[in-house]
């Protein structure tokens, strides 16, 4: 049996009544051992911070939410997760909503001090050395900066799901 | 091949889509994202008035008293069980309590818009509230958008993550949303439609409104899976 899936539809201008803190920003506390800050800018083709988008990360420890701010900027405090297989390096599993996007995306934080798990990691190895660059953060300050191109030169690579 | 379910962002009626829908196509995973079994929604604290919108104030709200309730499934028909459900609307006049949204309707000081529940072992939900009103946007002349509410679900499988919409039957608004049109199929865009229930009408009380949602499977692949763009 295969039922019907129910079709998306956009989180729309106003998500912040409902999305609430229910899931919350943080999947660790600020202070834990390996806690990491990920932040970034979610940009629209024009360059412009896109200011009513929501930003979910997903992993084995735990899942975070963050709405844009007026600079466009999400912020995270999470930990690496472990590594899953051998062919995999760690990574987060990105969700983004906004209005104008029906469908959510679905993109990948990497992180740069993993280097050599990179270079064997089999999603990041499917690409150009130039997509790549669009899912590994870098370092910011104490943290991890991660920018969301939407469209645009760098165009953000996004997963079919 | 069944028709796609899930609308393409590039949807060049939907203005706001212009600047916003990626321009190269999505990447096929060479293998699934895995699936997550998060701790965290066995942690949630949900108040069990969360899911009646008419009671977080002191007074109650204007408009017509409505029950919603459906199932969520997975499509091989399994129960979506403890996902986490939140909704948000417009009030009865098409007015959202929302500082950015500046149409001319009052706000309702007994109404928020707001509701989230889990649903129960047999993967089952309902919201206790009013029926949301129409409401203009921008997007192109003399645009209104039918009654809506706003539904996330949020399980602990990241392939069923699903923000939609759901909608009134009969609304003579839906065949000129964009939106709603973003699915070209009848049939597709249909299932985004409630039907009205007599079994889920509380007497004297609210009208029914049932609406089943359905997502994708734990073990989802674009093989099997209808939604993929």
């Amino acid at each position: 049996m295969t039922l019907p899936l129910t079709p998306s539809q956009t989180v729309g201008p106003y998500f912040a009544i409902g999305l609430g803190p229910t899931i919350g920003t943080h999947v660790v506390r600020e202070g834990t051992t390996g806690a990491t800050r990920i932040s970034g800018q979610v940009l629209d083709g024009a360059g412009q911070p896109v200011r009513d988008a929501v930003v979910e990360t997903w992993q084995p420890e735990g899942v975070a939410r963050s709405a844009t701010d007026d600079e466009g900027l999400f912020a995270v405090v999470t930990v690496k997760p472990s590594r899953a297989t051998s062919n995999a390096a760690p990574h987060i599993d990105v969700s983004v909503f906004a209005r104008g996007l029906l469908t959510r995306l679905v993109t990948r934080v990497y992180f740069p001090d993993e280097g050599a798990a990179n270079e064997t990691d089999a999603v990041l190895q499917s690409l150009t050395p130039e997509d790549r660059t669009t899912l590994v953060a870098s370092v910011d300050g104490g943290g991890l900066r991660f920018d969301i191109h939407l469209q645009g030169a760098r165009e953000t690579v996004f997963f079919d799901r | 091949m069944p028709a796609p379910a899930h609308p393409p962002n590039d949807t060049p009626a939907y203005r706001s889509s212009e600047l916003r829908a990626p321009k190269r196509p999505l990447r096929v995973l060479p293998e699934r994202v895995s699936d997550l079994s998060t701790p965290l929604l066995t942690g949630i604290a949900i108040d069990p008035l969360d899911n009646d919108l008419t009671r977080q104030h002191d007074g109650e709200p204007l408009g017509e008293r409505i029950t919603i309730g459906g199932s969520v499934k997975d499509e091989h028909g399994a129960a979506v069980v403890g996902a986490l459900i939140e909704v948000w609307q417009a009030n009865a006049a098409g007015r959202y309590a929302h500082a950015n949204d500046r149409h001319s309707a009052p706000l309702d000081p007994n109404f928020s818009g707001a509701g989230r529940c889990l649903t129960d072992d047999e993967g089952r939900y309902h919201f206790t509230t009013i029926k949301p009103g129409a409401y203009p946007w921008r997007n192109h002349p003399n645009a209104w958008r039918p009654a809506h509410v706003h539904f996330s679900v949020f399980s602990d499988a990241f392939a069923q993550r699903l923000v939609t919409q759901m909608s009134f039957p009969g609304d003579p608004l839906l065949p000129l949303d964009p939106l709603y049109n973003a699915m070209p199929d009848p049939e597709v865009r249909e299932r985004l439609v409630a039907r009205w229930s007599l079994e889920l009408t509380q007497p004297e009380w609210s009208l029914g409104y049932e609406w089943d949602i359905v997502v994708a499977g734990r073990d989802a692949t674009p093989l099997h899976d209808d939604g993929e763009e």
